[in-house]
């Protein structure tokens, strides 16, 4: 009986105490690199707000704002780029849930005259080689100096002007999306709908 | 350092490679080897869990009953590869942006939980070491060929330098799902060669 008894509680007793070690030595680690990691971060953001608004003095990751789509639905954050107290251009984090790999994050740049200055992939689960491609130069390019409002922003399948990313079509139209969002919420706060909150 | 040690580090590398000998890990292999670096990347995040994990499990083995082994080995992995990943996030960012999610995909590497069952649950510390190390850099050289075929041919370029222009249209293929077979089968035809399998 004793012995039955044993068999059952040593492999359950050593189990929770390699579950409890293993949780403990996580939760310190956890711990320890939660301060770097938000550094790390937001220094990886502000390296990208710098990438897509043009030369700024003050800066643009204090100064954030929260604005808003014109229905309302997604809320993004505005970092405006100021040169000499002037607004020169804003960068915009605009997201998108339908990239092939499900969530798609950009760095929106947009110039005061409501054109796209260029943009950069912040983080996405795209295939790499493929989809991962829509954060190179060439397709990139297409967007620069490119004015949502007067011209067609979907890709050349979808009647737009837009080459999409050879063999990443999806992740080509997950970026639109994404800049489509950005546009409509600057357009929306260039309007003068701001939301205090 | 004599001859058992020896070849419990060689083996690994060559003889018994745990891609294209052995075939573990394909999951992996095949998912992550789109160009070199990648590759390369993946093979080094591995290894090194591999090493730990292999270290971790020499020492505690004697404790760990058998009926509960494979829980405790993967709750041991799974620590491991958690940590690295924060620890990533935190000193490498550029690293783990490049990986993202392959990178908790080492604890379902089955070269890492098949080397804790079938190496370092029966022996010591320090050979456990040596078979990880072993292994490790085989996986790595394996992933960075299949990555670096993957690449030239599929992109025309090695380790993100492009040796081909502009307007060259490379075998988009390969950097593809099915490039993926297409090029491990290559390399394993010529390793079958070397090794003399019929």
């Amino acid at each position: 009986m004793s012995k039955k008894k044993q068999t059952i509680l040593s492999p359950v007793i050593t189990l929770v105490t390699i579950s409890c070690l293993s949780a403990y030595v996580l939760g310190y680690i956890h711990e320890k690199t939660l301060e770097p990691i938000k550094a790390a971060k937001d220094k990886q953001e502000l390296q990208a707000i710098s990438e897509v608004v043009n030369e700024f003095d003050n800066n643009p990751f204090s100064e954030q704002m929260k604005i808003t789509t014109k229905n309302k639905k997604h809320k993004l954050t505005m970092y405006p780029a100021r040169k000499d107290g002037k607004l020169n251009s804003v960068a915009i984090k605009s997201y998108t849930n339908t990239g092939f790999g499900g969530r798609l994050e950009i760095m929106a740049g947009f110039n005061v005259d409501g054109s796209i200055k260029t943009f950069k992939v912040i983080s996405s689960q795209e295939t790499p080689g493929l989809g991962s491609k829509v954060d190179e130069p060439k397709f990139k390019e297409q967007f620069s100096g490119f004015y949502p409002a007067h011209q067609i922003m979907k890709v050349k399948q979808d009647g737009g002007e837009i080459d999409a990313v050879t063999a990443a079509t999806i992740s080509s139209r997950a970026v639109i999306k994404a800049l489509e969002r950005a546009y409509d919420a600057f357009s929306n706060f260039t309007t003068g709908n701001t939301t205090d909150e | 350092m004599n001859s058992v040690s020896m070849s419990n580090l060689t083996r690994g590398i060559f003889k018994e490679n745990p891609t294209f000998v052995m075939l573990l890990g394909m999951c992996p292999t095949l998912g992550v080897s789109t160009s070199a670096l990648n590759g390369l990347g993946m093979g080094l995040a591995t290894a090194f869990v591999l090493i730990m994990s292999n270290i971790g499990i020499s020492a505690v083995k004697r404790l760990i009953p058998d009926i509960v082994r494979i829980p405790s080995f993967i709750v041991i992995i799974a620590s491991f590869v958690t940590v690295i990943e924060m620890l990533m996030q935190a000193y490498m960012p550029s690293l783990y942006q490049a990986l993202g999610i392959y990178i908790p995909l080492i604890v379902v590497n089955c070269i890492i939980l098949g080397r804790a069952e079938a190496f370092a649950s029966k022996n010591s510390i320090w050979q456990s070491f040596l078979d990880a190390v072993g292994m490790g850099v085989g996986f790595t050289f394996a992933l960075t060929t299949l990555g670096a075929i993957r690449e030239i041919l599929g992109n025309g370029s090695i380790f993100g330098w492009s040796f081909v222009g502009e307007e060259a249209h490379p075998m988009l293929l390969f950097i593809m799902p099915p490039g993926a077979f297409l090029a491990l089968a290559g390399i394993i035809i010529v390793v079958n060669k070397i090794r003399g399998v019929k």
